[in-house]
C-alpha cells in the first residue's frame, strides 16, 4: 500500500507539469507581443513595459519557465495586472463561496443519485427506471444555463420561495446563506445527479445477479439490506470512478452557475479576468482547478481498497 | 412483385430498429434533421432580418408577426434563433470532424509506437485535467475570438477522449493474428496502421463522435453565454441568452426560447448517440437477460 500510495503521488507529477508547461506556453506562443495582447489595443509604452516587468517577457523563454516554476514551488502564483495584488490572495478571498457552493452540490447529489440508481436497477424494465433514465439524459443535454434560469423562473419569479441571485455567507447569515445555496448547488447538480444515477444503476445491475446476492436474498434479508448492503458495496467502485471524472464537469460547471446566480466565487473571479485579459489570474486558475482535479482522483483512486477489501496494493 | 417487396421489406426494417433502440432516437433524428434544414434554409424561412434593429419594437410580447416577440433591441427572437443553429452546428461539425482526425492520428501511433505513447499519454493526462470549459476561455481569450479559434479553442480539450479511445482499441487489435501476419509479411508501417488497425476504431468512434460534436454544442453555447464566445453580433444561442440575461426577470422566455433549441439540439444528438451505441457496439448495448 504505501508504495502503491507513492507511485501514484508520483504520478501525479508529470500530468502536472504538463498543465504547468501548457499553460505557460500558451500566452509565449500566442502569435503577436504577448504584452500587447494582455494590455489591449489602448495600451501606452509604459503600460506595456510594465506588463514585460511583471512577466518578465524580456527574458529568454527557458529562464522564464524555471524562474515561473520556481516561483510556484514558493507558493507564489504571480501578481495580478489590474489589482496589483498577490494572484493567491485574490483567490483565497473568493474561494469560500465555490467551496461551500461546491460541498452542497456534492453531498446533494449522491443523496439523491445512489437511491435513483438503486431503485432504477431494482426495479429495471419499470416505469421508474425509466423516469430515471429519461431523467438522466435530460441532466446530460440540457446546460447547466438553461437549468439555472428555469429554477429561477420555477422557485424565485413564479412561485415566490426563495431570493433570485446573490449570495450571503454561513458564518454571517446562515439561513440567508442556504435560501441563496439551494439554487446553484441544484444547478450544478443536475448533470452530476444524471452521471451518478446513470453509473449506479449500471453498476448494479452488474452485481445484482451474483451469487452472493441470491444468497443473501436465500438467507431472508430485507430488500434494503441485500440492495445497499450487499449490493451497492460492490458497485461502489465505478461510481466513485464516475463521480471523480465528473469533478471535471463541476468545475466547468461552477464557472457558469456562479455568473447566472450572481455569486462572488472563483468562477466569476474567472469570467472577471478574462474580460480584464488578467493573464495571471487565468493561469493559476487553470493550474489550481487541474491541481484540485488531480487531486481528488488520485484520492478516489486510493480509496478504492477501503471500499472494496478484496483490491489490494 | 418488385413493389410488393419494398413495401413489405420497409416496415419491417423499421419495426426491428425501433424495437431494437426505441422510439425515441427516431423523434431525436426528425428534430435534429429539422434543426439542420432550419439551419442551412435559415435565409429563407426567417419571417424577419435577425440583425435589424428596430427601437419602436422594443420587448414585444408574442404576436401574429413576431411568433415569440421581440429582444431588447426590437429583433424578432423566432429569426435569431433560427438563425443561432447555424453557429452551433457549425462548430459542432467542425469540432467533431477536427477532433477524430486529430485523435485518430495521435492515437493510432500512440497505440502502435511504445516510444511515442509513454510521451503522447501523459500530455493527454494533462490535457484531461484541465477544465475544458476554462482551457477554452484562455484560449480565446488571448487569440481573440472569431469562429475559428472557438472552433480551435473547444478543439483541444476533446482531442484527448479520442486518442485514448483510439489507443485503447488499437493496442488490444495490435495483438490479433491478422495484424501479425501482416507484419510478418513486411508490410510497411502506415499500411498495417491504415488498413489492419483503422477499420477496427470506426464503429467506437462514431459513437463517440455524437458525443462530442453534442459537447462541442455545450462548451460554444457556454462561451458565448460568458462573453468569450463568437462576436456578439454574430446570433448565436449562447449571445441571444447572455443579451437577455439583465432583462431575465422581466422577460424570462427571452432566455428560454433559445435554451431550449440548445437542450432540444444537444438532447438529439445524445439519443442518437446512445443509439448508435446500441447498435454500433454490442458489448456496450442494452442486455437481454
Amino acid at each position: 500500500m504505501p508504495i502503491y500510495f507513492l507511485r501514484r503521488v508520483l504520478a501525479a507529477i508529470p500530468v502536472m507539469l504538463v498543465v504547468a508547461v501548457f499553460v505557460f506556453l500558451l500566452l509565449r506562443l500566442t502569435p503577436g507581443d504577448p504584452a500587447a495582447i494582455l494590455a489591449g489595443d489602448m495600451a501606452t509604452p509604459e503600460q506595456l513595459d510594465r506588463i514585460r516587468e511583471t512577466l518578465g517577457l524580456n527574458d529568454p523563454l527557458l529562464v522564464q519557465f524555471f524562474r515561473w516554476i520556481g516561483a510556484l514551488l514558493q507558493g507564489d502564483f504571480g501578481t495580478s495586472l489590474i489589482s496589483n495584488k498577490p494572484v493567491i490572495d485574490l483567490v483565497a478571498d473568493r474561494m469560500w463561496p465555490t467551496i461551500w457552493i461546491a460541498i452542497i452540490t456534492l453531498s446533494l447529489s449522491v443523496i439523491i443519485a445512489v437511491p435513483m440508481g438503486v431503485l432504477a436497477a431494482w426495479k429495471q424494465g419499470s416505469w421508474v427506471d425509466h423516469l430515471v433514465m429519461t431523467f438522466s439524459v435530460l441532466g446530460f443535454s440540457v446546460p447547466v444555463f438553461v437549468i439555472g434560469y428555469l429554477l429561477i423562473k420555477l422557485f424565485a419569479i413564479d412561485l415566490r420561495w426563495l431570493p433570485v441571485q446573490g449570495y450571503k455567507a454561513p458564518s454571517k447569515d446562515l439561513a440567508g446563506f442556504a435560501a441563496r445555496a439551494v439554487l446553484p448547488a441544484l444547478t450544478l447538480a443536475s448533470i452530476y445527479i444524471a452521471l451518478i444515477a446513470r453509473m449506479t444503476r449500471a453498476s448494479l445491475l452488474d452485481v445484482l445477479n451474483e451469487d452472493y446476492v441470491r444468497t443473501a436474498r436465500a438467507k431472508g434479508l430485507t430488500e434494503a439490506r441485500v440492495l445497499f448492503r450487499h449490493a451497492l458495496r460492490n458497485a461502489a467502485v465505478p461510481v466513485m470512478t464516475v463521480i471523480g471524472t465528473g469533478f471535471a464537469l463541476l468545475i466547468s460547471g461552477v464557472v457558469v452557475t456562479e455568473s447566472v446566480y450572481n455569486i462572488p466565487g472563483l468562477g466569476r473571479l474567472t469570467v472577471d479576468s478574462i474580460f480584464a485579459r488578467d493573464y495571471p489570474v487565468i493561469q493559476a486558475l487553470i493550474l489550481l482547478t487541474s491541481g484540485v482535479y488531480v487531486l481528488v482522483n488520485l484520492l478516489i483512486d486510493l480509496s478504492y481498497s477501503l471500499l472494496d477489501p478484496r483490491i489490494r496494493y | 412483385m418488385a413493389e410488393k417487396t419494398l413495401r413489405g421489406a420497409f416496415p419491417l426494417s423499421t419495426r426491428l430498429l425501433t424495437e431494437r433502440v426505441g422510439i425515441a432516437p427516431m423523434i431525436a433524428a426528425v428534430v435534429l434533421a429539422l434543426i439542420i434544414l432550419a439551419a442551412i434554409f435559415a435565409p429563407l424561412i426567417v419571417p424577419h432580418d435577425p440583425i435589424l434593429q428596430d427601437p419602436v419594437m422594443r420587448l414585444k410580447p408574442p404576436s401574429a408577426e413576431y411568433l415569440l416577440g421581440t429582444d431588447a433591441y426590437g429583433r424578432d427572437l423566432l429569426s435569431r434563433v433560427i438563425y443561432g443553429a447555424r453557429v452551433s452546428l457549425m462548430i459542432g461539425i467542425g469540432v467533431t470532424i477536427m477532433a477524430v482526425v486529430l485523435g485518430l492520428a495521435i492515437g493510432l501511433v500512440s497505440g502502435f509506437f511504445r516510444t511515442a505513447d509513454a510521451i503522447v499519454m501523459r500530455v493527454m493526462d494533462g490535457l484531461m485535467a484541465m477544465p475544458s470549459v476554462l482551457l477554452a476561455i484562455a484560449i480565446v481569450s488571448l487569440m481573440g475570438a472569431s469562429i475559428w479559434t472557438v472552433m480551435a479553442a473547444i478543439t483541444i480539450p476533446e482531442i484527448p477522449r479520442v486518442v485514448r479511445l483510439v489507443r485503447s482499441i488499437v493496442l488490444s487489435a495490435r495483438e490479433e493474428p491478422y495484424v501479425e501476419a501482416a507484419i510478418a509479411l513486411g508490410t510497411s508501417m502506415p499500411r498495417v496502421l491504415w488498413r489492419h488497425l483503422m477499420p477496427n476504431t470506426f464503429a467506437p468512434l462514431t459513437v463517440q463522435a455524437t458525443y462530442v460534436c453534442a459537447s462541442a454544442i455545450l462548451t460554444e453555447a457556454i462561451l458565448s453565454f460568458l462573453g468569450a464566445g463568437v462576436s456578439t453580433e454574430t446570433p448565436t444561442w449562447g449571445n441571444i441568452m447572455a443579451e437577455a440575461r439583465i432583462y431575465f426577470q422581466l422577460k424570462p422566455m427571452l432566455i428560454l426560447w433559445p435554451g431550449l433549441a440548445l437542450s432540444l439540439c444537444i438532447l438529439s444528438i445524445n439519443l442518437l448517440g446512445d443509439a448508435a451505441r446500441d447498435i454500433l457496439d454490442p458489448r456496450m448495448g442494452k442486455r437481454e437477460d
